[in-house]
């Protein structure tokens, strides 16, 4: 076989493992492809935008490399021109920074518009629910501050209800990921980042940890089980009913370093989630990257928390307030005025 | 008494892992060998005279390509072993925390010990033949930078052995690579190794820097100068700026652990999002110094290989230079899903698609430097070839990675992964081998075989691509990164195993290399000429492989590709022969002091990384003194008489 054979051989296998990787994307296992709440749709059409706009330059490219590699192989009998001393044409120049650029461009449009849509909440029109994320290791635990109860390594959403997670991180930072519904946001200690979610319709839906934390990070996955309201308020009631409370003492030992099973809980010290970040000795909610912590419970206390605010926005340190839908009104959406 | 030595052996020598048993035993029949070998021979002397003390920047050269080598097969065993412990779910081959050893040193050995070290062999051996130059600007702290690199890398690799390897992260993020979370002494291994080899990291930069701008041949404007040595140039600026931020990071990092500070702890007012900055602020720019010699290296590959000028040198010139300056402006990309606000994500966003741009550019002009060319497919253009596709991908892929949102998506998931090894191993890897092959005839004086090279070729191409791949896969399917099992339940198996026959694959390629190499010693097609592949450039224009002063006359530069020029003028008799009058050489003297000085770094960084005050304090009063002594050296050079100088160039085919 000779060279250029081979070297068509491998462009073609190349072209063929991807096509293969990104057509199999429809299969139900490749999970960030088979988006099932409106966030995650949002990145979805990004990365279709995204892997078109490569592809327009990509498979050309490609093509043009195989075709000249064949074509101007140094062979007696080559009758291709050549032209040793030919080594600058403007315009050929001009259309190749050009290229790039315009593409660049229109990328940078649907990521620049994007960017900003996901800090708001994927709807206005419904109430969402808050349900707070703390990170530990090696487990995950979920309070939810309006039902006052708790669980560790799953957590039931209502379908069809925006859902902002707050998160933060009793433990070294991990990253709180759902590729389904929401894609992902770190938890860092010290800090309350925001995320929302929403899923469209009832499901489980696969979550994990996907920031390294150490001994036991592999074992940090959890679900997230979107039921309609209705199932969900019957599992509120059911958790009050028949769930144990988590004590002080119940907090300190699942913050222990260890793996857990799933766990419910009727009820959790008040104010627990706040206490997480305040621990750290700064006690200053992160505005976070795609909402504002709302820190109408514990106003801030560190006088100086702005140098480590690297998003450099004006930070409000009065307490912030619900206006009449619930949705949040607070200095975060300035970014989006 | 007896049992605290107990104690202190079975922490001191990592215990209990037949892995490390054996590295253990393999370390020591080595060792016995070495030592064997060089008494029987009776090579000491020879070894001390001739490479330990030696400042000539080819054989440096040589070291570093050696060391970087054998790094190479530390990581990739690493990274074998990661891969069998991948292949199916829920295997118990490796346990959690010895995986988490692994990864991170196998990241920290590819990025810092192997790829860095085979850039600067590549520093070494071209740069000075390329400029015409007879050597670099400062010599001795050669030979410093590169004792002090391997002395670093050899403190580092010790942890598998002694103490404990780091298991954080190659960037061992905070609190995880704080006391409290790592307790053990491979974190300071880290920084130790990290910190001892970056300062020679620094110093070579700043070497290259000032070889460049000052040690040209006359004529050789810097636009004259060819595009490998204008790589290196911004690749260095980007060293001169990127190292000390790093120097640093890991400094603070120590004090924290040492001293009981809190720069990066949340409990005493410090932040470890700092570090994350910080580190990145190094970390991403270090990448482009990584790849942009590759480019330089195709750059000369292509236009010799191709029998045609390079196209577009000065776009090729700009690129470079736009693509060093941006790498400062791309760091956040590495966590956008830190919360950093929407302003900020679009800006890093933006910034570093916009990084795509220049690197574009150049992968046209490549291809328009082929084009209307005679392509010869040998070894080098091999290689040279096999980026392009790679590295199309790889860079389309990275371009999906900079939309911010989509990337709340992939961050920490195997499509990660699959980007970076692409880039790197498509960019960096391929770029490096491309330029080994090209340039081995001129530090070793024969070629290295074609048909083991083509074998380890295909190998390592198709096993990178069966390897990566699906990784792109399995993270759109969840998987993350770091992950040391996994149950059968996500659909992860196929790939995965899939994945671990690819990075087989890959190593079978590097045993074909390693045979390519000892086959060749004895059987390589011997370089006579001085100038094997028709090049193009300076360093073609002396014997292979180069005497110690590299030109007897300097040459006087007339255009870019020097050498082609002068090739040419003759061809068509233009050329004017002018007599070259023979002057004494002025060259630096062998000095013991870089190697002796580093060794004493090495003890310091001992003592520090086991808190022996004691011991570190005895290797900073070595580093001190043999600085003293350096200080006090004013014997430092020597001339090679005319005679000495004719009779190498005649031993070598050159009469003058």
């Amino acid at each position: 076989m000779n060279k250029p054979k081979r070297l068509r051989q491998m462009g073609f296998w190349l072209v063929a493992m991807i096509a293969s990787v990104l057509l199999s994307g429809c299969g139900s296992e490749y999970i960030v492809l088979n988006p099932k709440g409106p966030v995650a749709e949002t990145q979805y059409n990004l990365i279709m935008i995204s892997v078109i706009l490569c592809a327009v330059i990509v498979i050309p490219v490609l093509a043009i490399t195989a075709y000249i590699v064949y074509r101007y192989r140094d062979k007696p009998d080559n009758k291709a021109p050549y032209q040793p001393n030919w080594s600058h044409n403007t315009t050929l120049e001009v259309i190749w920074w050009g290229i790039p650029v315009v593409i660049i461009a229109i990328l940078g449009f649907f990521t620049v518009r994007d960017t900003y849509a996901l800090v708001k909440p994927p709807h206005t029109e419904t109430k969402p629910i808050t349900i707070q994320v703390t990170s530990l290791d090696w487990k995950w635990m979920f309070t939810y501050p309006e039902q006052n109860i708790a669980t560790v390594n799953y957590v039931p959403i209502p379908a069809g209800v925006p859902v902002q997670f707050e998160i933060t991180s009793d433990a070294p930072m991990n990253s709180f990921w759902v590729p389904q519904l929401a894609g992902q946001t770190y938890s860092m200690p010290g800090m309350a980042m925001g995320l929302w979610m929403q899923a469209n319709e009832p499901g489980e839906y696969f979550g994990s940890g996907a920031n390294f934390t150490g001994k036991g990070f592999a074992h940090m996955n959890f679900k997230v089980i979107a039921k309609t309201q209705e199932d969900f308020d019957k599992w509120v009631q059911e958790v009050k009913g028949t769930a144990p409370k988590m004590s002080k003492e119940d907090y300190e030992k699942l913050a222990e370093p260890g793996t857990s099973d799933r766990l419910t809980y009727s009820a959790f010290p008040e104010g627990l989630f706040e206490e997480i970040v305040k621990k750290y000795g700064h006690g200053h909610h992160h505005p976070g990257g795609m909402n504002h912590y709302k820190n109408n419970e514990e106003p801030s206390t560190e006088p100086n928390h702005a140098e480590h605010d690297m998003s450099g926005m004006n930070m409000d340190h009065a307490p912030m307030q619900l206006n009449q839908s619930g949705t949040n009104t607070d200095s975060g959406n300035i970014l989006n005025h | 008494m007896w049992e605290n030595i107990k104690d202190f052996a079975s922490t001191f020598f990592v215990t209990g892992d037949p892995l490390i048993y054996g590295a253990d035993v393999s370390i020591a029949l080595t060792m016995v060998a070495i030592v064997f070998v060089l008494t029987k021979f009776k090579k000491w002397g020879w070894l001390w005279r001739e490479w330990l003390t030696t400042v000539d920047h080819k054989k440096i050269g040589i070291m570093y390509l050696i060391a970087s080598l054998l790094m190479l097969f530390r990581g990739g065993v690493d990274a074998l072993l990661m891969r069998l412990q991948l292949a199916f779910p829920n295997v118990e081959f490796l346990h959690s925390e010895h995986y988490n050893a692994i990864f991170t040193t196998h990241g920290t050995i590819m990025i810092l010990f192997m790829a860095m070290p085979m850039m600067f062999a590549l520093f070494n051996i071209v740069v000075p033949l390329q400029i015409g130059a007879r050597d670099v600007a400062y010599p001795f702290l050669n030979a410093v930078s590169f004792w002090m690199f391997l002395f670093g890398a050899m403190l580092f690799n010790l942890s598998f052995v002694i103490g404990g390897s780091p298991d954080s992260g190659w960037l061992a993020y905070p609190p995880l690579s704080e006391l409290s979370h790592s307790p053990g002494v491979g974190q300071n291994f880290y920084i130790w190794g990290i910190q001892i080899s970056g300062i020679g990291s620094l110093a070579t930069g700043i070497n290259f820097l000032v070889t460049i701008l000052k040690m040209r041949a006359p004529g050789m404007k810097l636009m004259k100068m060819p595009l490998f040595s204008w790589s290196v140039l911004s690749s260095c600026i980007t060293i001169i700026f990127a190292f000390p931020i790093l120097t640093v990071t890991l400094a603070l990092l120590f004090i924290d652990r040492f001293l009981g500070a809190h720069f990066f702890t949340m409990t005493g007012g410090g932040n470890p999002m700092m570090y994350v900055n910080l580190i990145w602020m190094w970390g991403h720019p270090e990448v482009y110094i990584v790849v942009l010699p590759a480019f330089g290296i195709f750059s000369e590959i292509v236009a010799t290989f191709s029998k045609k000028t390079i196209f577009g040198y000065k776009s090729m010139v700009f690129a470079m230079m736009v693509i060093s300056v941006l790498s400062f402006f791309t760091w956040v990309h590495h966590f956008f899903t830190m919360g950093a606000g929407a302003d900020v994500n679009a800006f890093f966003a933006i910034s570093t698609m916009a990084i795509a741009i220049p690197t574009g550019v150049k992968v046209f002009n490549w291809l328009f430097t082929m084009f209307r060319g005679r392509i010869s497919i040998k070894q080098p253009m091999l290689w040279t070839i096999a980026f392009i596709p790679c590295f199309l991908v790889g860079g389309a892929t990275g371009v999906m990675l900079a939309v911010a949102p989509a990337d709340y998506q992939y961050h920490n998931s195997y499509f990660l992964i699959a980007h970076f090894h692409q880039v790197l191993i498509g960019g960096v890897v391929f770029g490096y081998l491309a330029g080994i092959y090209y340039w081995w005839p001129k530090m070793f004086g024969f070629k290295l075989d074609e048909r083991l090279g083509k074998w380890g070729f295909w190998l390592w191409n198709i096993g990178f691509y069966v390897c990566f791949m699906p990784q792109y896969a399995l993270g759109f399917m969840g998987m993350t990164r770091r992950l040391y099992t996994y149950g059968w339940d996500m659909g992860w198996a196929p790939l995965n195993l899939v994945s671990t026959i690819g990075a087989f694959l890959m190593g079978a390629g590097f045993v074909f290399q390693v045979w390519q190499i000892l086959y060749s010693i004895k059987h390589g097609e011997r370089d006579t000429t001085g100038d094997p592949w028709n090049g193009r450039t300076l360093e073609w224009s002396i014997p292979s492989p180069a005497p110690l002063y590299n030109f007897a006359v300097v040459p006087q530069v007339k255009g870019a590709d020097d050498w082609w020029l002068t090739k040419q003028a003759r061809e068509n008799g233009t050329a004017q022969e002018e007599k070259v009058q023979l002057e004494p050489i002025h060259m630096p003297k062998n000095s013991g002091i870089p190697f002796i000085m580093s060794a004493c770094w090495f003890v310091a960084g001992f003592g520090f990384v086991f808190g022996w005050i004691w011991m570190a304090v005895v290797g900073m009063i070595g580093v001190a003194l043999t600085m003293w002594a350096r200080s006090f050296q004013y014997d430092t050079d020597y001339y090679i008489p005319v005679d000495e100088v004719k009779r190498t160039e005649a031993s070598l085919g050159r009469a003058l």
